[in-house]
This record gives C-alpha cells, sequence and structure tokens, in this order.
C-alpha cells in the first residue's frame, strides 16, 4: 500500500513505522488479501480494511467483549489479536451470520427477547453466544450467565440476552 | 387496524443491530480519510512550558500534529463555547485554546495520520514540559472550601422550622451518606468522523444525545455558518447523560478536517473516555425526625458534590422528599465543592439517584429505629400533594406500586430482624426502597410525509440512543395515520432534519409522541379538505374530528360507510405526497405537579465467610402513566436496575489524589455488572391513568428505573447483615470493618 508522501515537511529523516505484510483471510466465506502492519489487530483490519465495521471496538484491551468474532468456529477476542496471526484462517463476523437474507437463529431471538437497546454490544454478543453453543458446555442459565460473562453490556439487557439464547437453545426459557 | 401504541412491539431497528448494519459515529468512511490521535497532559493542573511535536511530525505517515500554538481559529469568548445543556455558570472547556491545563489527562494535542495505529504511535512521542500548580481532586480535602450555588435552584425554600422540629422529636436520625465519582461508560467509544465534502463544507458523524445542539455548539466554537456543518448520529452506543453536551473529540476532529481539508476520524480511546464527564462525587446528609407512631416531623437533606474549577454544574439532590412524604419542617441545601477535574454531567437520573439512595437510606434507617416495617412508615408520611408548593400531581399511583410490588416479592413473608433469615450458608437480606422523577415534556417538531403509495415517513432531529425513539415514533405515526408499522419510515439523527432538544432526562417519547400526534391531525385535516372537494364527497360538512384515517382511507367516525381512499384523494388533488410540520409545546395544564414514582424490592443474599454479595432478585414496580411500549419500556427499566446493581456494589472511579489522576480507567478496574451479577428482575408498569398531564398520559422511563435501586439494594445488605455501610459501593472489605 502506497503511503501518503510525508516529503513536503522539512528534510528530517523519518521515524519509520512497520513494514506491510501480506496475509489471506476468508472472512464469512469470502476470500480477501490485505497489506496490514504487524501492529494492526484483527478488530482494525475488520473494520478499517475490509470496512466490516459490524464488528465494534468497546475498549481495544480484551475487556469488553464487543469485539467478539468467531475464528475457526472458536470465539475469540479480536481486538487481542494481531491480524498477522491469524493469515489463512476463516473468520467469522456478525455480517456473516445470517444465511441467504435470513437471519440467524441468535438474531431472531435478540430481536424477539429486546436482547439489547443501543446494539453497540450486541454484534460481540450474538457472535460470544454463537461460539457458546458450538461449545455446549452451557446447560443450565447460570452457566449461560457465567459464560456470557465475557461481554459487557451497559445497557444492561443481561436477562434478555439469557433468554435470547435459551430461545436459540431451543430451551423453554423456564430453567433456571 | 391494529393499534401499536401500548403494545409490546419490537424494535423496528432491531435487525440493522443484529446484523451488524447498524452504523455508528466512528465508522463511516471517505475516500480521503484520515486519523486523529490524541495526546493528553500527565499533570492536574498548570500550564504548558513547552511542547515539542518534531518526533512526532518525522513517523512516516504523519501528517500534522495540531497543539494551542498552530490549531485553526476558534471563539475567545466563553460564551460561544456555551452548548444547549451547558451550565449557566462559568466557561466551558475549549480543547487546545491555551496552555493552560485544568485536568489530569486533558487533550493538549492532535496528531493526524494515514493510519490510527501510526497516529497513536506518534502521539506518544510529543514531549511537553510543564509548570505545575497545587492541585485538589479529593472532595473531603476540599470539603471546607465548599460554597452555595451561584445560581441557587428555585424550589429549596426551607419549611417551618427543622431543626427545632428535629430536637424536639421523639425519634431520630441522622447520618452521612457518600456516593462516589462514577462513570457512564458507554460501550461505544466517543467518536467523530468528519466528512470534508469538498465545497468547504463538512458532515460530521458525532457520537451524541442532540446534533442540532452539537451543529450549533461547532458553528458558535469554530465560526462557521450555520450550512456549513451538517450533524449526523442515526445510532448511538449509549448514552446515559454523557453526550448531552458536546465532547472535545468532536471538536479536534473538525478542527482537523478544517486544517487539513480532508475528512478526519477521531475515536478516544476508554481511557480517554474518563476524563470527558462523569457523575460528581457527592456528600449527603440526613436527619429525620419523627413521632413515635412514624410521622415525620423534620426532614434536613444537604449535598456537597464536586464540580470543576471552570463551571458550576449542579443538579439537586435534595428535594425529593418533596414528591413522597408530607413533613411540616424541612431544610434542603446542595452545595458544591470545586476539585481539578473536567465538569460533572448528568448520568441517568442526576439529582435523583445519589439524593434519593440517601434519603431512602435514611427511611430505612428511621424504621429500624422505630421498629416499624418500611412500607408501612412510607405510607404512613405518604403525600397526597407535593410539599414544596403544594401542588396536586397529575397522577400518582405509589401506592400501588408499593402494594404490586410488594405482592409480587412475597414482602409479607420477611421477618424484620437483621440476620434472621438464611440459605443455607448464605445470609439472606430483602430491602426496599421508593423512586421518583420528574414527567417532563419539551417543545418538539415532527414531519410527516405521507405518500399516495400509503407509504410514510416521520421526521426530527431527535435521537435514538438505545432508548427506543424509532420504534415509539413509528408505533404512534402507525396509529394516527392508521397505516401498518411495516409503512412507516422514520428519520431522525440529522440536524437538518426538524427541530429537537437533546435526548434526555426522559422527555423525548412523550415530547415526539404528542408532535407526531398534532402533525398527524393536520395532515388528516389536509387530506379531509381535498377530499371534501371531490365531486360527491361522501365527507362533505365534516370537520377533522368527525374522521380517522385507517386502512388507506379517511372514514366518518359516525357511519363508517362514509369515506373515501386516500390514494384517489390525491389523485384528485394531483398530489403525489402531503407533508405536513407541527411543533408540539408542553400543554398548559395548570399548577400541577408532574412525576414518575416507583417501588423497588431487593434480595440479596451473603456469603457469611467471604462476604461476597449476591442481588439475587429485584421487583420494580414502576408508575409512569401509560406504556407507549412494554417491550422496549421493559429494557428501559430493566437495564436501570442493573445501574443501580452496579451502582450499589460495584462502580466507583478511583482518583490517586497525589496525582490528581484517576487509577483504574478502564472497564475491567472500573467494575461494572456483568452477566453472571445479575440475576431475576422482575418489572411491574402499575396501571396509572393520566387525564391531565398530555392525551396520551404518557410519562417516560429513561431515568426512574435507576432511582432507589442502590437504596433498596442497601437497605437488604443490612437486613442480611445488621451492617449498614453509607459510602458506595458496598463491598466485602466494608462488611468486614
Ligand atoms: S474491544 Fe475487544 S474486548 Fe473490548
Ligand atoms: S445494548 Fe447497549 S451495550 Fe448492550
Amino acid at each position: 500500500m502506497a503511503r501518503t508522501s510525508t516529503a513536503a515537511r522539512p528534510s528530517k529523516q523519518t521515524i519509520p513505522t512497520q513494514d506491510k505484510i501480506s496475509i489471506a483471510l476468508t472472512v464469512n466465506n469470502v476470500e480477501r488479501t490485505l497489506q496490514v502492519s504487524p501492529w494492526t489487530t484483527l478488530l482494525d483490519a475488520l473494520r478499517d480494511h475490509l470496512e466490516l465495521t459490524g464488528t465494534k471496538k468497546g475498549c481495544d484491551h480484551g475487556q469488553c467483549g464487543a469485539c467478539t468474532v468467531l475464528v475457526e468456529g472458536r470465539r475469540i477476542i479480536s481486538c487481542l489479536t494481531l491480524a498477522v496471526m491469524k493469515d489463512g484462517a476463516k473468520v467469522t463476523t456478525i455480517e456473516g451470520l445470517a444465511a441467504n437474507g435470513a437471519l440467524h437463529p441468535l438474531q431472531q431471538a435478540f430481536i424477539d427477547h429486546d436482547a439489547f437497546q443501543c446494539g453497540y454490544c450486541t454484534p460481540g454478543q450474538i457472535c460470544s453466544a454463537a461460539g457458546l453453543l458450538a461449545e455446549g458446555k452451557a446447560k443450565t442459565v447460570n452457566e449461560i450467565r457465567e459464560l456470557m460473562s465475557g461481554n459487557i453490556c451497559r445497557c444492561g439487557a443481561y436477562p434478555n440476552i439469557v433468554a435470547a439464547i435459551q430461545q436459540a437453545m431451543g430451551q423453554t426459557g423456564e430453567k433456571s | 387496524m391494529p393499534s401499536y401504541i401500548g403494545t409490546a412491539t419490537s424494535r423496528v431497528d432491531g435487525r440493522a443491530k443484529v446484523t451488524g448494519t447498524a452504523k455508528y459515529a466512528g465508522e463511516f468512511g471517505a475516500s480521503d480519510l484520515v486519523y486523529g490521535a490524541v495526546v493528553e497532559s500527565t499533570i492536574p493542573k498548570g500550564r504548558i512550558v513547552r511542547i515539542d511535536v518534531s518526533d512526532a511530525l518525522r513517523v512516516d505517515g504523519v501528517i500534522d500534529v495540531l497543539t494551542h500554538e498552530n490549531r485553526p481559529h476558534m471563539a475567545e469568548a466563553p460564551g460561544a463555547w456555551k452548548d444547549e445543556v451547558a451550565p449557566d455558570v462559568g466557561s466551558p472547556f475549549r480543547p487546545l485554546y491555551d496552555d493552560i491545563v485544568m485536568f489530569n489527562n486533558q487533550p493538549i494535542a492532535l496528531v493526524v495520520a494515514d493510519e490510527w495505529e501510526t497516529a497513536r504511535f506518534a502521539a506518544s512521542l510529543v514531549r511537553v514540559d510543564y509548570e505545575r500548580a497545587a492541585h485538589a481532586t479529593d472532595l473531603y480535602a476540599v470539603r471546607d472550601t465548599v460554597r452555595d450555588l451561584q445560581k441557587p435552584f428555585k424550589s429549596s425554600k426551607p419549611r417551618g422550622n427543622a431543626s427545632a422540629a428535629y430536637a424536639a422529636a421523639a425519634v431520630r436520625h441522622e447520618a452521612e451518606y457518600y456516593i462516589p465519582i462514577e462513570h457512564h461508560n458507554p460501550m461505544e467509544l466517543y467518536a467523530s468522523t468528519a466528512v470534508w465534502n469538498g465545497d468547504g463544507k463538512l458532515t460530521v458523524y458525532d457520537k451524541t444525545q442532540g446534533v442540532q445542539n452539537v451543529q450549533r455548539y461547532l458553528c458558535s466554537a469554530l465560526g462557521l455558518s450555520s450550512d456549513d456543518v451538517r450533524v449526523m448520529s442515526e445510532f448511538m452506543g449509549g448514552g446515559f447523560g454523557s453526550g448531552l453536551r458536546p465532547q472535545y473529540q468532536v471538536v479536534l476532529a473538525t478542527m482537523g478536517a478544517l486544517k487539513l481539508q480532508r475528512s478526519v476520524r477521531l475515536v478516544l480511546t476508554r481511557q480517554q473516555m474518563y476524563e470527558l464527564c462523569f457523575r460528581p462525587a457527592t456528600i449527603e446528609r440526613l436527619a429525620l425526625g419523627a413521632t413515635t407512631d412514624g410521622s415525620l416531623e423534620s426532614l434536613t437533606h444537604e449535598a456537597i458534590a464536586v464540580t470543576s474549577h471552570y463551571e458550576e454544574f449542579a443538579r439537586d439532590d435534595t428535594t425529593w422528599a418533596d414528591g413522597l412524604y408530607t413533613c411540616a419542617n424541612t431544610n434542603y441545601s446542595h452545595k458544591v465543592a470545586r476539585v481539578d477535574l473536567c465538569t460533572p454531567s448528568d448520568m441517568r437520573a442526576p439529582g435523583a439517584t445519589t439524593g434519593v439512595y440517601a434519603l431512602e437510606s435514611a427511611m430505612d434507617e428511621l424504621a429500624v429505629a422505630l421498629k416499624l416495617d418500611p412500607i408501612a412508615l412510607r405510607l404512613r408520611c405518604y403525600s397526597e400533594r407535593e410539599q414544596g408548593e403544594d401542588l396536586p400531581f397529575t397522577s400518582k399511583a405509589l401506592r400501588e406500586c408499593y402494594r404490586e410490588g410488594a405482592d409480587a416479592f412475597g414482602w409479607d413473608k420477611r421477618s424484620p430482624e437483621p440476620r434472621s433469615m438464611r440459605d443455607g450458608s448464605e445470609l439472606v437480606g430483602w430491602g426496599m426502597a421508593t423512586g421518583v422523577w420528574e414527567a417532563l415534556q419539551v417543545p418538539i417538531t415532527a414531519r410527516i410525509t405521507l405518500t399516495a403509495n400509503g407509504h410514510a415517513e416521520v421526521a426530527c432531529a431527535t435521537s435514538d440512543i438505545g432508548t427506543g425513539t424509532y420504534t415509539v415514533m413509528a408505533q404512534v405515526t402507525a396509529d394516527a395515520l392508521g397505516l401498518p408499522i411495516e409503512s412507516i419510515t422514520v428519520k431522525l439523527g440529522d440536524s437538518t432534519l426538524p427541530q429537537s432538544p437533546v435526548e434526555g432526562g426522559s422527555w423525548i417519547a412523550t415530547s415526539i409522541a404528542a408532535a407526531i400526534g398534532t402533525t398527524a391531525d393536520a395532515v388528516r385535516a389536509e387530506l379531509l379538505r381535498r377530499a371534501q372537494q371531490m365531486p360527491k364527497s361522501q365527507l362533505a360538512g365534516m370537520s377533522p374530528d368527525n374522521v380517522t384515517l385507517t386502512n388507506g382511507k379517511i372514514v366518518s367516525k359516525q357511519n363508517p360507510s362514509h369515506s373515501a381512499l386516500i390514494a384517489d384523494v390525491m389523485r384528485h388533488g394531483k398530489m403525489d405526497r402531503i407533508v405536513q410540520e407541527t411543533t408540539a409545546k408542553p400543554n398548559d395544564i395548570g399548577k400541577y405537579a408532574r412525576n414518575t414514582h416507583s417501588a423497588i424490592f431487593a434480595e440479596v443474599k451473603i456469603d457469611e465467610q467471604l462476604g461476597i454479595i449476591r442481588v439475587t432478585r429485584v421487583v420494580s414496580a414502576i408508575a409512569a402513566g401509560r406504556i407507549l411500549n412494554t417491550k422496549t419500556g421493559h429494557s428501559q427499566i430493566m437495564g436501570s436496575v442493573v445501574w443501580g446493581i452496579g451502582m450499589a456494589l460495584h462502580e466507583e472511579t478511583l482518583i490517586d489524589h497525589r496525582f490528581g489522576r484517576i487509577m483504574n480507567a478502564n472497564v475491567a478496574e472500573y467494575h461494572m455488572p456483568v452477566n453472571a451479577d445479575v440475576h431475576d428482575i422482575k418489572v411491574i408498569f402499575v396501571d396509572e391513568r393520566d387525564d391531565i398531564i398530555n392525551p396520551l398520559g404518557m410519562k417516560g422511563l429513561g431515568e426512574i428505573g435507576i432511582v432507589g435501586v442502590a437504596a433498596a439494594i442497601a437497605n437488604a445488605v443490612y437486613h442480611a447483615t445488621g451492617k449498614r455501610v453509607r459510602d458506595l459501593p458496598i463491598t466485602l472489605d466494608k462488611l468486614q470493618r
């Protein structure tokens, strides 16, 4: 990627940043190649390089879960993952969950249960819940709560998030 | 035709939010986009002696560094920086205005580069020399500098003689309570993308609760003309009051775009957001005197809250009892003490969240002293009229809140003695408290465009910060025009749309519903006028009040077989659309107090050995008039209860007062409730009919849900343990001390 010229400035020696590395990612079943710096996170690669802004940045420090995506089907925190670490990997983001215009059951359940207000934590919650479902570990409400606690929702939609996940699990919503 | 008002309608913007297509301020692109990063001060007070940006400028990819020395022109007069909700007293912060440092982490430079990582790296190379001045950030340390408000509240006149009545009272309780600084921490980072449109005009995508407020502010502060700047915020990732005032990143991004004549995006870091604004730390002193049967004889409520040195921010903590309890002798005073931090701001139910926490904790302590059930005490003191000005309420179904809340909670099974209830190794505590907030309405304008194909667009420059504005606007419009909700498009969050004040204080839903109502009336009147011009009109001689719109027709109310198809009317009038715009002002209902009320019941379970506290159940019974949308309304209250749990048990901004610097400026060490902290929350909307407040009988839900929650939990902790912790948050160590 060509850099914006800095030549217009006084001729003092520039401080170089980092050389770009070419990587390939399969994002939502589409193969993408991109040139990223070693310090570019997977989150910034998705948002700024691939314009997939559905994945959110809430802290950039691995503390909030807003940036959760699925890599090879497992939920990970994309702000604590450098893009170059995932060269060749298969990434699923919120934009890739709906198939042929039909919402993923979790997406529909989040709407049905009003499992959000502002919606900013929501892509991370849904990707995290998709990972949780795949893990198959959570059986009870308390286990869902515990295993979804890496995703902060400041709007406080937690009980509805749990209800939505239960719906997607095909549970009745009665269990506690 | 289905009626949407009052139903559990799903969010109309839900699909955009669950598919990731809803775009937030920092997500808009431009072909010439460059990225900003902020350099912050590392001292709390003093002056910048030298700022060396040479190394930053040498970084490959850096385009410019803006400081107070080279920034573009900005207004000097403090008045030019006053936004719609700025405090009356003081001069607002002007980013990069001069060399003065007023708080730690103050923005002092903006680095702009072709990539954001580069900008961030270069920001770390800016070197600054300071001249330090003595600072203070601890409320307790500056308590003796406390002063009266320069602009006092209207409502705090003393009644009777509180101190004499206190001295004479049979039963007394006096205590001090403390609420630390809390931060809003919306999940979206504060961000602005200033898109340079080429012709010198800017479109600014901003995270804000008021696009028109930001638009006017930018024009005034940066000397731009009104049509130079358009401000957009179609989605906002949470505000809670932090986005009422324009924040500094919008000034920096816009200044950068003006200087470089290209598009600039600036996203703050989470850490930087801790120096935007916060809920002020507050000391509350309560003194209650009562007769032995629990009638209040004396009520003193004094608050001291922090503000900055450059603005006097204050919200009344102390007069909320006037909406709840009768008492002949009262004394209220709210004062401020200045610290070297940025100016505090509104945060969810400002004044009430903190003041009512203290009041309702004190009422619980009084009930203990009287050996009276906490609900019985509150009913003994129940006021049928607002006490401050002796006004009737438009409605007050607080008794129903107590009754329905207590029933749902099972309050009658409570054993009153502390430490008398258990569940295995855990102590069980049950506590309750009351909540109160204002039912406000503001002038606002709605525009409806009804097209011949049966579609309508409703537009207003208001915001949806997660509160459900899109959905309630669609519901009200659909009902008023007799259309299915799928035929309604809502436009908001754009400064070029019809006027709206900032979204806050629980006033938008009620106000915009009124404006949509009057605008739909105008649409109906215009359609009828046109219909009556048609040959042999079945609607001849009727007035707009005689007809309704339903299923694409104008229909006589008296004789539904008399009607006209709206499409025919438009075709006959050779129109493809009808556009109407009206402004609704708060209706003049005379002298009434307008409030929402609530009763909150909380159960805590506390591990006796470890002191771990869990809030296992909360019942919140709300009286807020007619509920426009029970689904999104439920979410607002539930979310507020979660905030109350955080306030009671988790949230506290910790400052190292030696350095005047926040120590836990991140979302791991500033504790907020996570999923595992939240158990059963039951929300009850009690039936509260209000024929006075407005035609729909609505009151607004954004704030009432948090008020009183922390007190109910604190009272439950006392009931479980016999230990009264009066400084929030109630952490394990405080139970052991
Ligand atoms: S943005 Fe990655 S965890 Fe917060
Ligand atoms: S919906 Fe707003 S943070 Fe979760």
